[in-house]
């Protein structure tokens, strides 16, 4: 009897592990020719945890404070055994975990799976990648540099711009007036401790969603197997589709890997509070779309703020995606894809012209 | 009650009556007096005519004269406030006419070398322009009898005269040259002096006038820096060196410390100018040292002699150093591009590169074993950042190795699970995967 058996009977002889796994025995994914886009949603999972290690390996050198932080990160990338490496698959890897929660959401709003009963594991979803944003924004700030320290500047003053709340947030946000020492600590703060904990229990009930209520079937490949019920295809998720995870996960690895190793990730130059901003200061390429888009509105419209009405915008906008399987019934409305179609192409299409804008 | 408190408030308004009627009486009087301007009747006349008598009202007043309430009858005589000419310009009321242009330092003087007079307008400009003019050579000219030469109009205008620190001065700090040059650089006008007109030209090519134009360092030198500006005189021989020295201090002190210094004095050299040229002194490169026909060292150096060999020597020490600061650049650079973390080993490549100007500056004391002491620690820096450069290339091979085991690794796993999985579905009933 090898080790594993002898491991596995002691589990189940304790903890009942077969009756624990059997529902994932049991558990199919339906195979069809957009089966491929089931992939995402791992993929940034697993993006998530390397996110997660890493992180807990740069907290091992970093120092939050205006007068440690770029020199403990430059520690790491040239002192540290390795932390030239973990440093850089941290930044690639958030960036990537980014433009997958961002496909993830796409494909899920392309193929509908939103709809009845998986109106919360959309909801769900999007608090997530509305955190993953966060994650983005907070950790871009760690490394105190100038790019960062202008771009946060940028950042909490167009939150300054929200109506009623704006102002008070803008100054929680910084830890006073303006972007310091202070505002690196508070995002220091939610980066580590307060994003993580939220991210993670969500994470747990996303699954948790999917689990319950499986894999979602496209509307229009349901109508086929309803016709042709022979035509229905599935795969076991265990160890089939788990297996092709694992390969989606190896091959995510292996792109991180050569990004990390070819393109290091630049520290840039030490922020300096008292010089002037850089010409062309952008902030990272998933909030560039907002921020051309603030930028192309005149200063007033009618009477009101040109970015007060941007802001207010991309949050109506915003709420309206996050409600979506609200509002596309089960009948399923043409326009919600329309809608989709549109909201990819102005994202896609602003984030390019904001990086080639000057 | 209440009549009782009206009665009360209405005789107390009569009671401060007279003391507020006065209070607006004095005020009105005062602002009055502030803001009327000495009555200036000539410009009446004066402002319409067109010829060189004429003198317009806006002109004369960007006057800092003007401004402080001087009249055309403070330097011309006469009476300014009455509106009859043959009164204004009557002999009774001391009317001078056109000042001639011998008189015009002492009659700008007046006032000028005059401290009391000076402490009511500007208490913080000098009064000595006019005795330092009496030692210029414009000055001495003018006392000989020469009109032609400048006076004081001549470079701070008349009737518009601003103050120097006014852009559109003609002395503020820029113009400057472009003041002395409307008589310095005009040839018929000097043919008589015998002096050169090329020294404006010869100045903007100079890194002076880079400095003060281009850069907008307003304490850059123009002309009057060295020749000075009521006193000036072109420096002799002797005093060149000094004129630098001001600014120059270092390369002043190793000069008047090396062999070169007596060599010079004997020989009737002026110190700075005879490597450095004067007007048109561009930015030193270190060809101008050596033995190249470029250097200026060979102007007085023929091969064999000992000067000849020292300077050979000193600019392949400057040009070792130059070298290898370039060198440890270059592969800092590469490693960069490469993406690699060198930012410190580049910070301290400044070290080497503050070497390398401090030895530029040693050279003035044309000892070789003093640059070599200069130059060693910047050797050593440069040195050690080409290692480090060296450094960061091998490890961004050592990771490019690392990446492609890892890759194969990966790649043999990735074969591994799908030739698997092809083993496991071959078995499967079809309609499940």
């Amino acid at each position: 009897m090898s080790v594993f058996v002898k491991v596995h009977d002691w589990l189940d002889a304790r903890f009942g592990w077969n009756e624990l796994l059997a529902p994932l025995r049991k558990k199919t994914v339906p195979l069809h020719r957009l089966s491929y886009w089931y992939f995402l949603g791992g993929i940034t999972l697993f993006l998530f945890v390397i996110q997660v290690l890493t992180g807990i390996l740069l907290l091992l050198y970093y120092r939050p404070g205006a007068n440690e932080a770029f020199e403990s990160v430059q520690h790491i990338m040239t002192r540290v055994k390795f932390g030239w490496l973990i440093r850089s698959i941290h930044s690639w890897s958030a960036n990537l975990m980014v433009f997958t929660a961002f496909a993830h959401m796409f494909s899920v709003a392309f193929l509908k799976a939103y709809r009845k009963p998986r109106e919360l594991t959309w909801v769900s979803g999007m608090v997530l990648l509305f955190l993953v944003l966060g994650f983005g924004f907070s950790g871009y700030l760690l490394p105190w540099n100038t790019l960062a320290f202008f771009a946060t500047k940028v950042g909490t003053e167009i939150t300054g711009q929200v109506p009623v709340i704006g102002r008070p947030l803008m100054i929680f946000l910084r830890g006073g007036e303006e972007v310091t020492g202070a505002t690196l600590t508070r995002f220091f703060g939610f980066h580590v401790a307060v994003l993580p904990g939220l991210a993670t229990m969500l994470i747990g009930l996303h699954i948790l969603l999917v689990q319950r209520f499986g894999i979602s079937v496209p509307p229009k490949v349901e109508a086929e197997w309803k016709s042709k019920p022979a035509a229905v295809r599935e795969m076991k998720f265990f160890p089939n589709f788990a297996l092709r995870e694992l390969m989606a996960w190896y091959t995510a690895l292996g792109v991180l890997g050569a990004l990390a190793a070819i393109f290091p990730w630049d520290l840039g130059v030490k922020a300096d509070p008292f010089v002037s901003a850089p010409a062309g200061i952008k902030p990272e390429w998933y909030f560039l779309f907002m921020f051309q888009t603030l930028k192309l509105i005149p200063s007033k419209v009618l009477f009101i703020d040109g970015e007060v009405l941007g802001v207010l915008a991309f949050g109506v906008a915003g709420a309206v995606w996050l409600l979506l399987p609200f509002i596309d019934n089960e009948r399923g409305k043409k326009w919600v894809n329309t809608l989709a179609v549109l909201a990819l192409t102005y994202i896609v299409g602003m984030t390019i012209y904001g990086h080639y804008a000057h | 009650m209440a009549t009782m408190h009206t009665k009360t408030a209405s005789s107390s308004t009569w009671r401060w009556l007279p003391c507020i009627a006065a209070a607006l009486i004095f005020a009105g009087a005062a602002r009055a007096q502030t803001q009327t301007k000495p009555k200036n009747t000539c410009l009446d006349c004066h402002s319409i005519l067109t010829d060189n008598l004429g003198v317009t009202e806006e002109k004369f007043n960007q006057d800092i004269h003007a401004q402080k309430g001087l009249t055309c009858a403070s330097c011309h005589g006469g009476d300014a406030s009455a509106d009859d000419p043959e009164i204004s310009m009557g002999k009774r009321a001391g009317f001078k006419g056109k000042i001639s242009r011998a008189k015009i330092p002492e009659l700008c003087g007046s006032c000028h070398s005059d401290p009391a007079v000076m402490r009511k307008y500007n208490p913080s400009l000098r009064t000595d322009q006019l005795s330092q003019y009496h030692t210029s050579v414009h000055g001495k000219k003018l006392a000989a009898g020469d009109t032609k030469v400048a006076v004081c109009i001549d470079c701070h205008s008349v009737h518009d005269i601003r103050p120097p620190s006014d852009p559109h001065s003609t002395v503020y700090p820029v113009n400057i040259p472009n003041t002395c040059a409307r008589c310095h650089a005009d040839q018929e006008r000097m043919k008589e002096y015998k002096i050169p007109t090329t020294q404006f030209a010869d100045y903007n090519k100079s890194v002076h006038h880079e400095a003060l134009t281009v850069r907008g360092d307003l304490s850059a030198p123009n002309c009057t820096t060295c020749h000075g500006n009521h006193g000036a005189t072109p420096p002799g021989a002797s005093s060149v060196a000094n004129v630098c020295s001001t600014c120059h201090v270092f390369q002043a002190q190793l000069f008047d410390g090396s062999p070169h210094k007596q060599a010079f004095d004997s020989a009737g050299l002026p110190g700075c100018v005879t490597c450095h040229s004067n007007h048109a002194i561009v930015h030193p490169t270190d060809g101008l040292i050596g033995t190249t026909d470029k250097a200026v060292c060979v102007t007085c150096h023929t091969e064999g002699d000992p000067g000849f060999v020292a300077a050979g020597k000193i600019s392949g020490q400057l040009a070792e150093l130059a070298a290898a600061i370039d060198s440890a650049d270059q592969i800092l650079s590469k490693a960069e591009r490469s993406g690699m973390e060198v930012s410190q080993a580049k910070l301290d490549l400044v070290q080497a590169r503050d070497t390398l100007t401090k030895a530029r500056v040693s050279i003035h004391s044309v000892s070789l074993e003093r640059l070599q002491q200069d130059t060693k620690p910047g050797l050593a820096a440069a040195a050690k950042n080409y290692e480090a450069g060296k450094e960061a290339l091998r490890e961004r091979n050592y990771r490019r190795f690392g990446l492609g085991l890892s890759l194969i690794a990966i790649a043999i796993v990735l074969l591994g699970l799908r030739l698997y999985l092809k083993q496991i579905e071959s078995g499967e009933q079809p309609g499940t995967a």
